[in-house]
Order: C-alpha cells, then structure tokens, then sequence
C-alpha cells in the first residue's frame, strides 16, 4: 500500500535525535505491548507480515503522530479485533475499567510452571526462518540487470516506492523466501526466490539529490522484478 | 521488569490513555490464557538483560583476530553468528558487510523496523524513527556526518535496506593502534552504531 510507513527519501522529517544513554524500553507499558506482540506471534496467532501490515493500516495521522511503541499496540488491537479473538466491546469496556480504577487488571508476579515461557525461551533461539525449499530455479543470478516493476497494490508489499520502475543489478541471491504480499492476506506463504539489488543513487535520486558515490541495496522478490 | 511497573499501589494517580490501552490488552490475553505473567517477564528480561550489542560486539571482534572465522561470516553470517551462540528470531538469515577503506556500509529499514536483535538487541529509537528513515537512504553521506561520521569524496557508500528477512551487520574497520589488543579487548572497543554502520569504530585515546 502506498503508506506513510514507507519513508525512503521522504523530506521534513528533520533532524536526528539520538539518545545517550538509551534505554530499551523507557516506559513500563512498552514492555507489555513487546511481550504481548511477541508473544502472539509465536503461537501463530498472526505472522509477522499479518502484523506489519496491521501497522502500516492504523492510520496515516496517528501513524505519523505516535510513539513506535503505540504503532504496535494500535496494530495490536486491530489485528485481534479482525480475526475476533477481542471483540471492540470487550477492549473498550476494559480501558474503562483501567481508567477509572488505575490498579485494576495489574499483572501477577510470574511463578510456578509455565510451559508458554518455557516455549518462548526456545522460540527465540530457534527464531521463524523464512526460506523454503522451492523446485523452481531462479530467474536471476548475480550480475543480471533487472528492472523494478511498478507495483502500487492496496494490500502488503515489501517494494519501497524509491526503488518502484528503477534499473538495478543483482548483487545476492538468497533462494526462495515466504511473500510477504500473500502471507499478509490469509497467511498462503507462496515462495519466491529473493535476492539483493543494488540501485545507482544517481540514477535513484537524481544528480542534484544523490550523495556521491553511493548506491542503494533493496530485497526484492522475483515478482518484484523484470528483464531489463 | 515487573518490580518497577506498577508503582502507584498507595497513591493511584490518572492512567495515560497508552498506559491503560497497554493494560487491556495485556490482562485480556492473560484473561484467554494467550498471555502469562511469565512469558513477560521471559521476553522483556531476554531484551533487557541478555541479547545486545554485546553479542554483535564478539562477533566483530572474532572476525579481526580471526581470518578464517572473518571468512565463515562473510560467506554465511547466520551460520558463523551461531558459533558463537547467537542466533534467533530477527537473526535468521544474516548477511554482514565488510567495510574498507574504500567501502562504508549503512543500514536502515525504510518500511518499517527490521534490525538484527540476536547480535544488536532491539533497535534505539532513532533507528525506527522518521528522519533516519527517510533520509539516510537519500543522503547518506549528510546523515553519516551528524553521527560525526566524515568520509572522503572517494568512500562509497552502500545502503542496505531490509526490505526482507535479511538482517544486516556491519563489520568495521579494525582502528589503527590496536595491534596487540586481545579479542575481549577489541570486543570492548565496538560500539552498536559501528555495527549498524553510523560511525566507525574509534582507535582507544
């Protein structure tokens, strides 16, 4: 989807802010909104391309507005909300409740068997690959000139609009890996080999924008790409 | 962790609207047995505690002591990461980069976050912010420079952008002066922003 989220080359964002010192969370709640996410994902409530996409869908304004934290949260919540595991009633009357009463619903101390932690514990090493054996030989080996097609779906992809119509050549290739454009919408991994290209920033950017000598390096997915 | 997290037992004060948006929908997957007290605590102390820059900071420093070790990482990231007992979720499949005097390498995530978390934990805030987004993919060598970053006209940049499920790292430079360091030592010497390709690493005073 043509999104806020997608942000390469983007101007009137301003200057970088970083931080000394920088916590990895710094706020108790963020916590809860990783794990929460988190923890989901593991047990194939959605899959992580279900989830950026619920983020890249929470809205242009609040999206630009609000803190990473809150994306995932907000996505959170219209993601569960969709496949009906929180009805909207539900969540709301329990905000309600929160706010009226600040200590209700706090979280118990941990304690005593939990097969969940244990699992997770092992998910976390193990992580969720995304390569899949495929029969299909790829159709680009390394030093192919390609072309970007010019892709503009309303659903998920993983094709920043930079590079969209672009000349580039393959620099990796990677073999086949689940598609996030399908995964997204109803989960059908369909695999499609994967590769790195390199974009000449000139040819990105224009002669007067590009930062010289520089090149832009995109995973893209076979179906992303043509002959050049 | 959860010692620090609800602090307002004696003297409740109002809820951020975020605040109570976070508790809902936490005690609601506890409510649906989705959620447990410690799969929290198992997830946020694995962040917090365990997986950091550390991670990435031995890997790095392996590669400069170690030729063959340097080759396995650049051949198979993953592979070589998981020797030394990395590896995981947002870590599947690694590719690292090598810097050179003639090549510096910078990563980002345009679309959305990606970083690598089992050898640089979860990203900084900046990282996922977006003016880093928008511009480093742009103006690189701009954006190099507010990190205090300057490289010669004649450096070539390369971008990544982790558009896929490869996670990138980058290997630094060695600084000059560190000849007889140990690896410990050399691992002490690397800094997250080196590895996400922001700054190089600096040789010790």
């Amino acid at each position: 989807m043509n999104g806020v989220h997608d942000m390469g080359g983007l101007h009137g964002f301003g200057p970088i802010r970083p931080e000394t010192g920088e916590p990895v969370f710094h706020q108790a709640w963020e916590q809860d909104v990783f794990a929460s996410v988190i923890a989901l994902m593991a047990q194939g409530v959605y899959n992580l391309d279900e989830f950026r996409h619920a983020v890249e869908r929470i809205g242009a304004a609040h999206y630009l507005d609000s803190s990473y934290y809150d994306h995932w949260l907000s996505a959170a919540e219209l993601v569960l909300c969709e496949k009906g595991l929180i009805d909207q009633t539900e969540l709301e009357r329990r905000i309600a409740e929160i706010k009226a009463e600040p200590n209700a619903h706090t979280r118990p101390p941990a304690g005593g068997e939990d097969p969940l932690a244990e699992a997770l514990t092992q998910g976390l090493q193990a992580g969720l690959p995304a390569h899949r054996e495929v029969a299909a030989a790829p159709r680009f080996a390394v030093g192919d000139r390609v072309v970007t097609n010019n892709l503009q779906p309303p659903g998920h992809i993983r094709l920043p609009a930079y590079v969209r119509d672009k000349p580039g050549v393959v620099v990796m290739t990677h073999g086949a890996h689940v598609l996030p454009d399908t995964h997204a919408h109803g989960g059908d991994e369909s695999p499609a080999h994967l590769y790195t290209v390199r974009f000449d920033g000139e040819r990105v950017w224009g002669e007067t924008a590009a930062d010289r000598p520089a090149a832009n390096h995109v995973d893209l997915w076979e179906p992303y790409l043509s002959p050049a | 962790m959860s010692d620090h997290h609800h602090d307002h037992g004696h003297h409740p004060h109002p809820i951020s609207d975020v605040q109570a948006r976070a508790r809902a929908l936490e005690s609601l997957l506890r409510d649906k047995g989705l959620l447990t007290p410690g799969a929290v605590d198992t997830l946020v102390s694995a962040y917090e505690q365990d997986i950091g820059p550390l991670n990435g900071a031995k890997v790095v420093a392996r590669a400069w002591t170690d030729p063959d070790y340097k080759q396995r990482l650049l051949d198979d990231g993953a592979a070589a990461i998981r020797e030394l007992g990395f590896g995981g979720l947002q870590g599947e499949h690694m590719v690292v980069v090598e810097n050179t005097p003639e090549v510096h390498n910078v990563v980002v995530c345009t679309l959305c976050s990606c970083y690598p978390w089992p050898v640089l934990g979860l990203p900084p805030v900046w990282y996922k912010s977006a003016p880093y987004r928008s511009r480093v993919v742009r103006e690189p060598r701009a954006v190099l420079a507010e990190f205090g970053t300057e490289l010669g006209d004649d450096v070539a940049i390369r971008v990544w952008d982790s558009s896929a499920e490869i996670r990138y790292l980058v290997l630094p430079e060695r600084p000059a002066g560190t000849e007889h360091f140990s690896e410990e030592e050399l691992a002490g010497l690397v800094t997250r922003d080196a590895m996400i390709g922001v700054q190089k690493v600096e040789a010790p005073a």
